[in-house]
């Protein structure tokens, strides 16, 4: 009996399973993870694309897209995220019940893609804690299943004696920012070409 | 308006005096809105230039003549610019070049175009009179215009930010002097946009309830008196 497989063998044993509640559990979470759609951009085209019938997620357990972050396990970032969005995603993010996970889905939601100016969000890590990241410009519907397979292997990893995973992290009560300033700073530093860009300042 | 132009149907060969589309534009030059002599005449000195670009008529006008010009625009039997598309600004690299104040307005029963500019020294505040009372859809185009360039329009009724939220404290973005990226840090930019309240979406002068102020309740009443914002 392997760790993360159900013993089900119907010529011994007749009317029950043995299982591992652990197992049980994330097996459960990790197939009906229902996602919340945050799409601002063309990612979120890939991610109807994802959702409707040619590359279809309900495979996955994700056929309801829930629209209230209350009933929501999954948010999923698909595009870039303006300034003027971040308390939006917070607020968002602080609404979903536990347990919870993001995807940062795109170059743009992941670390601000070819947006580095004054009003676009320099990855939505900065915000909100993000367990996958896709890449892509848009990303492929597959690359966005990739990750999602991903998230369901990282929910098959949990334990529940861990529960440290589960804390809500606080905001700094002053600043309300989740990671200090200088991770921030370092967080958002343009990458790439755009190192090279020149500033018009006069 | 007299004349009537004939209904173009898809199918049927035009008939004659059908406006067509004009083709082979030259860069500069070629004929000019008429709409551009009837403002000289009109207006003399306070019309200062007028460029035909791209066969796009631009007049260049004097800025404290500018509401009166756009309200015999808009009244005038003979021009009735009834459309006001857009209103934007232009700033050029050239620190010493004044900052161009650009109105679209378009004439729908004569279907015409005219382009006017004011150019605002960067020496003086830049202010400019509103055409809200003329054109009711000024009321946002002003206000992004404001919120992009920092241009104050005299006379708007509700003259704040609409892009950047409204405690934007940075500057205005498109003009030259502010950096692609903003002038605070990453982590400053991001703590002050944590700090807006996401549901505080409007406010008094938006939802025009001054009327019914004396209606709301009185907890509703004491914190819209503080001037807080709510959206509930």
């Amino acid at each position: 009996m392997g760790l993360t497989q159900v013993s089900y063998s119907p010529e011994t044993q007749e009317s029950w399973v043995a299982t591992k509640l652990d197992f049980l559990v994330n097996w459960g979470r990790a197939n009906s993870l229902w996602p919340m759609p945050f799409g601002t951009a063309c990612c979120a085209i890939e991610f109807m694309a994802t959702a409707a019938s040619r590359f279809d997620l309900a495979r996955f357990g994700m056929e309801r897209m829930s629209f209230s972050p209350r009933q929501a396990d999954v948010l999923i970032c698909a595009g870039r995220v303006p300034f003027k969005l971040a308390p939006v995603i917070r607020r968002i993010w602080q609404q979903m019940p536990q347990p919870k996970w993001c995807i940062s889905m795109g170059a743009c939601a992941s670390s601000g893609g070819m947006f580095d100016n004054y009003a676009v969000v320099q990855g939505i890590d900065t915000i909100i804690p993000v367990d996958v990241y896709v890449p892509g410009c848009p990303p492929r519907p597959e690359g966005l299943l990739y990750g999602i397979r991903m998230l369901q292997q990282k929910v098959m990893r949990e334990r529940m004696s861990d529960t440290s995973i589960r804390n809500e992290m606080e905001p700094d009560p002053s600043s309300r920012l989740y990671i200090p300033p200088p991770t921030i700073d370092e967080l958002s530093e343009p990458f790439g070409n755009s190192v090279n860009q020149t500033r018009s300042t006069v | 308006m007299s004349e009537t132009i004939p209904t173009v149907y898809p199918g049927v060969a035009a008939p004659s005096g059908t406006p067509v589309t004009p083709r082979n534009i030259p860069h500069r030059g070629g004929p000019e809105n008429p709409t551009a002599s009837a403002l000289a005449a009109q207006f003399k000195a306070a019309v200062k230039r007028v460029d035909v670009v791209w066969g796009e008529t631009t007049v260049l006008v004097d800025a404290t003549r500018l509401k009166d010009i756009v309200q015999w625009l808009h009244d005038d039997p003979g021009q009735r610019y009834d459309f006001l598309s857009d209103v934007t600004a232009v700033e050029y690299r050239d620190t010493g070049r004044p900052i161009e104040v650009v109105w679209h307005l378009r004439s729908l029963p004569y279907r015409r175009f005219l382009r006017l500019k004011v150019e605002l020294e960067k020496t003086a505040p830049l202010a400019v009179d509103s055409v809200w009372s003329i054109y009711k859809s000024a009321d946002w185009m002003e206000r992004e215009c404001y919120d992009m360039f920092g241009i104050t329009f005299r006379g708007h009724p509700d003259l704040r930010r609409i892009l950047m939220w409204e405690q934007y404290r940075e500057g205005y973005p498109l003009r030259k002097d502010f950096p692609l990226r903003g002038r605070f840090s990453r982590a400053e930019q991001l703590r002050q946009a944590l700090a807006q309240n996401p549901e505080a979406k409007y406010s008094m002068d938006e939802l025009s309830i001054v009327e019914a102020f004396e209606d709301l309740p009185e907890d509703m009443r004491q914190r819209l008196g503080r001037g807080e914002k709510t959206g509930e």
